[in-house]
């Protein structure tokens, strides 16, 4: 069959065809195909395929095959993407899939805890017996700057009486917009060999560890613990499982198993992403406490330590069985 | 290496050709996306300082959004960010599919690696390196930086009256004389001529009526007697 034959007989198929896709690319209020129309997506598709194969095969002129193969481009991204309620995915998400990636890779997360932890809880028992120490992470500055904010005397900067609705909806915004970057930057920063995630836990932890052996040793207590305990079980477990993606991320460099190393950092970028994204919203609950809960002095120490128990148990219960089941994947 | 198209297979059988985006228009796209990023924080501070206090949180939200969730949104939604958009490219996985939530947070987040130690000289190194002009992000990710071929060119042989070809040709041969005179328009006059006269010993012409006899025979080629 030459060209033009070609062309005439299928030339107002290839047009339905393309107007179908135009159309459905579009916004679903705008589309103006009917669904019987769109049924014949598939059907047509594959059509398309075949007369693109015909025209590869025959030779037909370089523009024809190239429209030919833009149609099956558009009809390729129509067919292969991959739409589905987002609403559903989001519960199935924080019910299920996360809890069940994070047991999954049990052993990045027990390193990464291991990584903060352990120098966290080191650093606090050094500067709980010698405040000097605490310099050797923190600049005079900032040290003064901790001090001065839980000093019982003078409960200042967001933790006295008459603290303000606007204050605190302004501290969520700062606390979203840190933490969350902290989290996401101990991720990304793991992909160069592990070093970024290494050594964001490890800062993290000696600076946290050290503050808290400080501000103990100076008796704030009261002030410091009951604030930080509460928001604590999220975010001190969303930034151990940060770092612990900026690990497993690493890991196909030093051991790929059985896939080539890009194939396996494509594989294991899957799962590590949905950490990371898991993590955030742990970040975001932190926040809201941080903010609206944490500094509220109208409630008692004694109720923020039990809610804080409270928060630990929920977040150690839902890490531990959520998800579990005949339906997880 | 100067071919810069990758082809794969669909699940139909036929193989797709993606034509990949270099460094340069890349960074292109970026600073025009950056123009937009920084417009749209400045803009959201100059209108929420008068909140006050609130003012100061919505203004970090905004900040913190924009950073981290503008390209994933221009790239769930369109396929490629504002920047991307105008200057044709988008992204999609390496099998031609669109991007995804997981593989365009990916790409995005692990921008922070990428831009080490300064001014994106890591991912700028990885592209180099790398054949498919991939960042650090788009080889965790999969993903591909690519063309968008848009213009839906009509086929545009000028018509003659059609000649047989003196010879046998192979197919390819074919084919170039078809991809000759399909070109009429975006090749110059001189050009064509240049080019038509490299098959005086098919044609027996020179010049000019070389390249009508050419066009005669792409009319063969496309329409028969």
């Amino acid at each position: 069959m030459k060209q033009i034959q070609f062309e005439q007989r299928y030339q107002s198929f290839w047009q339905e065809f393309e107007y179908l896709v135009n159309d459905l690319e579009k916004n679903k209020k705008k589309q103006a195909s009917s669904l019987q129309e769109r049924y014949k997506l598939p059907k047509q598709y594959r059509k398309i395929c075949n007369h693109f194969a015909i025209a590869k095969q025959r030779h037909y002129s370089p523009v024809l095959t190239q429209r030919l193969h833009n149609l099956v481009l558009k009809g390729h991204e129509l067919i292969y993407r991959n739409k589905t309620v987002w609403l559903w995915r989001v519960f199935e998400f924080v019910s299920s899939s996360f809890p069940n990636l994070v047991r999954r890779h049990y052993k990045a997360f027990w390193l990464a805890a291991a990584l903060f932890y352990v120098p966290a809880i080191t650093m606090g028992v050094v500067c709980f017996n010698n405040s000097e120490i605490i310099y050797s992470v923190m600049d005079p500055i900032s040290v003064a700057g901790m001090e001065y904010m839980y000093d019982p005397e003078n409960r200042k900067l967001g933790r006295e009486e008459d603290r303000q609705a606007d204050t605190d909806i302004m501290m969520f915004g700062y606390y979203i917009f840190n933490n969350i970057s902290v989290g996401f930057r101990t991720f990304a920063s793991g992909i160069i060999l592990g070093i970024g995630s290494l050594f964001f836990l490890i800062y993290n932890g000696l600076i946290i560890g050290g503050v808290s052996g400080y501000l103990t040793q100076l008796g704030f207590i009261e002030t410091f613990w009951s604030f930080v305990s509460g928001h604590g079980s999220f975010e001190l477990t969303a930034i151990v499982i940060c770092g612990m993606a900026g690990l497993l991320i690493a890991k196909p460099i030093f051991s790929p198993g059985n896939l080539r190393r890009l194939d396996a950092l494509k594989h294991i970028g899957k799962d590590c992403i949905q950490l990371v994204m898991g993590a955030a919203l742990m970040l975001v609950i932190a926040a809201f406490i941080e903010a609206f809960w944490s500094p509220s002095s109208f409630i008692s120490s004694n109720i923020k330590y039990y809610i804080a128990a409270i928060l630990w148990a929920i977040v150690i219960v839902y890490l531990m069985f959520a998800g579990r089941g005949p339906r997880a994947s | 290496m100067l071919d810069t198209i990758r082809k794969f297979e669909v699940p139909e059988g036929v193989d797709l050709e993606l034509r990949l985006a270099g460094p340069i228009i890349r960074i292109n796209a970026w600073l025009i996306d950056f123009i937009i990023r920084s417009t749209i924080q400045v803009a959201a501070y100059f209108i929420l300082i008068w909140l006050g206090t609130i003012g100061w949180g919505l203004i970090l939200l905004t900040i913190f959004i924009v950073e981290w969730f503008y390209p994933v949104l221009f790239e769930l939604y369109q396929g490629a960010t504002p920047g991307k958009k105008i200057l044709n490219l988008y992204v999609c996985h390496d099998d031609g599919t669109p991007v995804n939530w997981q593989s365009s947070m990916l790409r995005n987040l692990l921008r922070v690696a990428d831009f080490l130690p300064f001014a994106y000289a890591l991912g700028l190194l990885s592209m180099f390196i790398n054949r498919d002009f991939k960042r650090l992000g788009d080889l965790a990710a999969g993903t591909v930086v690519v063309y968008r071929d848009n213009k839906n060119s009509e086929i545009n042989v000028p018509s003659a009256e059609p000649i047989p070809l003196p010879l046998p040709l192979t197919i390819t041969e074919q084919r170039s004389i078809l991809d000759f005179a399909e070109r009429n328009e975006f090749l110059s006059i001189p050009r064509q001529q240049e080019l038509s006269n490299i098959l005086t010993p098919l044609t027996g012409k020179q010049n000019d009526a070389s390249v009508k006899e050419l066009h005669k025979y792409a009319n063969w080629l496309l329409k028969g007697q």
